[in-house]
């Protein structure tokens, strides 16, 4: 025995921390029995809607099973990287486009859809025509458009507003003027789930773009030097912070989750006067507020301009829709499971209707009527407006850039957030990641 | 032919005595060392976790070094190690000797006392975050304003959060130890220092106390070593924040490896934690002495 008891209580007790980082990712249902696997986000109500897609599709296809596997958002992001790497992908890919398709699609783990897009015209011709950039790397397609368009959304609570007698506000100097008013009631200005850090990112996101346009971040995008130095960039910077050191954010807002929803309770608990948010809040403050939303005490409206500002207010950022991918490592059986459940299977007239009734507006064309007949018409009307009407509908920060780069940005927001670091320190963080 | 079976049996067990140890060994080599090695090796290469792998020499490890993160990092895996251990040695030592006592009263409690080791990191660090919430947890909920501070939203009491509730899960398993460490304090020393008129204050830090000097060393290594290895209570508490006020060495390498698709610089850390646990493992067994096999009881 050469190692020593000592050397071997070291490794053991040191030992599984680095064995969790060379092991994981090789759990999961992978390349089962024959069918084909989806993984997706839980949470309701958008998990029945997918899951009742999944149902629908299977029994219509006994010999052609999708077996389909739910989980946490924040948790997903990690799980869905994990089990590529590892080639235990799930047949169907569900995700968000954008950067992190990239990554996939430089590793050739997912499959090139182009041709097959050619071949369905049709599939391609019922979708919104700006739900495919996301899906697109250099020109060839990786991904299925699918569910919703998910602009973000600024929302208020009309009972606190007529309460403290103010008015929504209709430019950045309103909110910094309404803060003060709501903190001496005692009502947060505006409810944050900080700790899950793309929720601040989403504030970035709106004042980058009012105060520089969207250029300022297009050239973030495109690799350019010291893109985050920008003159416009530093004062949107220098506007969060000062509205944090204003008390905009609720109290605590740093260990608040998005994923446990308690932003949004803020909201219909009267707590918080506002929320920026996913077009998605709209259905689980519908689900969860009981009748906050019912009985119209849910507004809602873009983020307003900043005075001076370059960017057009009709500019909006967030989700063009998600994405489905297949990989590559799925057998030709379950491609072909997969492509036709694209084909047949999602965004059928069933599964659009419970989109809308969950007040989410479905990316397929021709449903303004649907719309207009349904329950909550006036915030699917808006958001359908928003999303078609935007000059530049920007996709979110974190789904665009590198999941490194995208890293070091979240890391970065938090620290913003928390005052540790200054708008330039913060440029200056963000800088040695572009293009990484 | 006959030989064989006329051969005395006595001999058999301790041939085959090695080969017990085999499945343990497999394991460990399995899941220990093998990916020990990988880790190693992956240290020294670029990849997202996703592509290929692409050998890159020492980039990794520099870029680790001049993170000003690990130092960071490693201060914050330092003062959870010191302060957890500061606090939960005494009151296992105390909880400890109370449980070893012989009357029933003391035996209920001890299995009170035990419940937290039974719950999940996991279970445990969603419970004291839904309890510690600022807006609706137990101090809002209550109305009580010294509960309602924002816990987990400030460095310093994010920070004292992690060690209360670490402390909170392990002082069981610790006291458990010691119960067993005082049990075995032979009855005479006690006899013979009532004798000369020690009174139990005097007892407790003349024999019980040095006579648990090497299950102090055992408790304290396990709480040193573990501690380097926090990562699911943590993970799920405060995800290393608020910014990186808790952000101990092993989130910092989960982080750089599933989050940020970095797997060559968090093999460079995984490694590094390797190190560490090693170093802090041979420390302890040198404080321990030389003798430290030797017996503490009658006639040591």
């Amino acid at each position: 025995m050469a190692l020593s008891r000592r050397t071997l209580l070291g490794l053991a007790a040191a030992v599984p921390a680095s064995a969790a980082l060379a092991a994981c990712g090789s759990s999961g249902p992978g390349k089962s029995n024959g069918g084909a696997s989806y993984w997706y986000l839980n949470g309701q109500p958008q998990e029945g809607v997918r899951a009742g897609a999944v149902d629908a599709y299977n029994k219509a296809h006994p010999k052609a099973q999708i077996e389909d596997t739910t989980f946490e958002n924040d948790a997903y992001k990690t799980k869905i990287k994990t089990a590529i790497g590892a080639g235990k992908a799930p047949t169907i890919i569900w995700g968000w486009g954008g950067g992190t398709l990239r990554t996939y699609a430089e590793a050739g783990q997912v499959e090139d859809l182009t041709s097959w897009f050619d071949e369905h015209a049709d599939v391609k011709k019922g979708l919104f025509p700006s739900s495919f950039g996301a899906a697109t790397v250099d020109g060839k397609i990786y991904a299925m458009p699918v569910e919703v368009v998910q602009p973000i959304i600024l929302y208020y609570n009309k009972k606190v507003f007529d309460k403290v007698g103010v008015k929504p506000p209709e430019s950045w100097d309103d909110i910094m003027a309404l803060v003060p008013k709501f903190n001496a009631k005692g009502i947060a200005p505006f409810a944050l789930g900080g700790q899950s850090r793309w929720t601040n990112m989403m504030w970035l996101e709106f004042l980058f773009d009012r105060i520089g346009g969207p250029e300022v971040f297009q050239a973030v995008i495109e690799g350019e030097k010291n893109a985050w130095s920008n003159p416009a960039a530093i004062d949107a910077l220098t506007k969060v912070q000062e509205l944090v050191k204003a008390d905009g954010f609720i109290k605590g807002f740093s260990s608040i989750t998005a994923d446990s929803n308690s932003d949004q309770a803020l909201l219909y608990t009267d707590r918080a006067a506002m929320m920026l948010h996913g077009a998605w809040s709209y259905g689980i403050q519908q689900a969860e507020g009981e009748d906050f939303v019912s009985s119209g005490s849910l507004g809602f409206m873009t983020f307003p301009p900043v005075e001076g500002g370059k960017g057009d207010p009709s500019n909006t950022v967030g989700n063009p829709a998600q994405y489905l991918s297949i990989s590559s490592k799925a057998s030709a059986e379950q491609k072909k499971i997969a492509k036709d459940f694209f084909a047949t299977g999602t965004l059928q007239d069933d599964e659009v209707k419970k989109w809308i009734a969950n007040g989410s507006v479905p990316i397929r064309l021709g449903i303004e009527k649907l719309l207009a007949d349904a329950k909550g018409a006036d915030f699917l009307q808006f958001t359908y407006d928003v999303a078609s009407k935007a000059k530049v509908f920007g996709q979110s920060w974190d789904q665009a850039l590198s999941p490194t780069a995208a890293e070091t940005l979240l890391d970065n927001i938090v620290k913003l957030f928390q005052m540790s670091v200054s708008p330039k320190q913060f440029a200056s963080n963000l800088n040695a990641v572009i293009g990484k | 032919m006959s030989s064989l079976t006329s051969r005395p049996p006595r001999r058999e067990p301790r041939s085959i005595l090695p080969w017990l140890a085999v499945p343990a060994l497999v394991l460990f080599v399995g899941f220990a060392v093998l990916p020990l090695i990988g880790a190693f090796a992956l240290s020294f290469t670029t990849w997202d976790g996703i592509g290929a792998i692409h050998p890159s020499g020492l980039t990794s490890w520099r870029e680790v070094l001049t993170d000003p993160g690990l130092p960071h990092a490693l201060w914050v895996t330092f003062l959870v190690m010191a302060v957890s251990w500061a606090v939960q040695t005494p009151l296992s030592i105390l909880l400890g000797t109370f449980m070893a006592g012989r009357q029933r009263y003391r035996a209920v409690l001890g299995v009170v006392y035990f419940v937290p080791l039974m719950l999940s990191s996991a279970a445990i660090a969603i419970a004291y975050k839904a309890l510690l919430d600022p807006n609706f947890g137990l101090g809002a909920g209550l109305k009580i304003d010294a509960l309602s501070k924002d816990w987990l939203g400030r460095p310093g009491l994010a920070f004292g959060v992690v060690v209360f509730v670490v402390s909170w899960q392990f002082v069981p398993f610790h006291s458990l130890i010691y119960q067993g460490g005082v049990q075995q304090i032979p009855k005479s020393l006690y006899e013979a220092a009532q004798l000369d008129g020690a009174g139990r204050i005097r007892q407790f830090f003349s024999i019980t106390l040095p006579q648990l000097k090497y299950t102090i060393i055992t408790s304290s290594t396990l709480m040193v070593v573990g501690s380097l290895t926090f990562f699911d209570l943590i993970f799920v508490l405060t995800e290393g924040g608020p910014g990186d006020a808790t952000r101990v060495l092993a989130l910092d390498m989960y982080k750089r490896g599933f989050q940020a698709s970095l797997m060559g610089p968090a093999s460079a850390i995984a490694v590094i934690l390797v190190l560490v646990g090693l170093a802090l493992a041979l420390l302890l067994r040198r404080l321990g002495g030389r003798d430290a096999g030797a017996s503490q009881l009658e006639g040591a």
